[in-house]
């Protein structure tokens, strides 16, 4: 999916990411951004408000959760599907996501990448991150029946 | 409207974009991000990579063109369909563009503002530029037959 050059580039940059900060952030803007997706999330408590999804301890834990898996993944480029089948397994068969969804958060994950890397995250980085997110989605997605 | 836009909010940080260079921006990355979009601009010369996209003064001056549409839609957002008939003709019956690429340019700018406005493109603001961008591409998608 990416050259050399780009997996490079791609785990260049990420190295950079503070992985608690931007998994929490990633998470909390999908909850603001795309309410619906708080459904999967009934018992985090309060996410009534950006200030309640941004306060709330649950979120942030398994925003770092998440983008720990996702980090996992990007040593993995070469099979994400292999990568991430049993999280697939998982979210098709006991947590009931659809799988949309995996396409939102990774949208918002390049927003976030965005927002915070300003200049240094130049076209040619959001093609090569557009990608992955979209290898990641398209992975997790693999295993739905 | 979008489902509850907050006019007064999205119209005041609008104030603050600079149209031209975000507008050139956010064609320069749909044409990086997802390289079938240049199909539509094959009269542009050279786009076959980033440099030759962004150096491109074709795609400026129609990056610009496109976000001056955006920005009268900030004005209409309680009819954004009536808004925008005529470019929704135009680009189905003249242009043949897949309104699938509305969505995709919308994304892209919502990027290329959270790059620009960092810790002021908050998750509400972000909220609120989601839902417009979602309102002009389904309005763009309307007239299509």
């Amino acid at each position: 999916m990416l050259s050399a050059e780009e997996k490079a580039a791609v785990t260049t940059l990420f190295g950079k990411v503070k992985v608690d900060e931007v998994g929490g952030e990633a998470l909390g803007r999908l909850l603001v951004v795309y309410p619906w997706t708080q459904r999967f999330f009934e018992s985090f408590g309060d996410l009534s408000t950006a200030d309640a999804v941004f306060g709330n301890p649950k979120v942030k834990a398994h925003g770092k959760k998440v983008l720990d898996s996702f980090c996992e993944g990007l040593k993995q480029l070469d099979d994400l599907k292999g990568a991430f089948a049993s999280l697939s397994e998982l979210h098709c068969d006991k947590l009931h996501v659809d799988p949309e969804n995996f396409k939102l958060l990774g949208n918002v994950l390049v927003v976030v990448l965005a927002r915070r890397f300003g200049s240094e995250f130049t076209p040619e980085l959001q093609a090569n991150f557009q990608k992955v997110v979209t290898g990641v989605a398209n992975a997790l997605a693999h295993r739905y029946h």
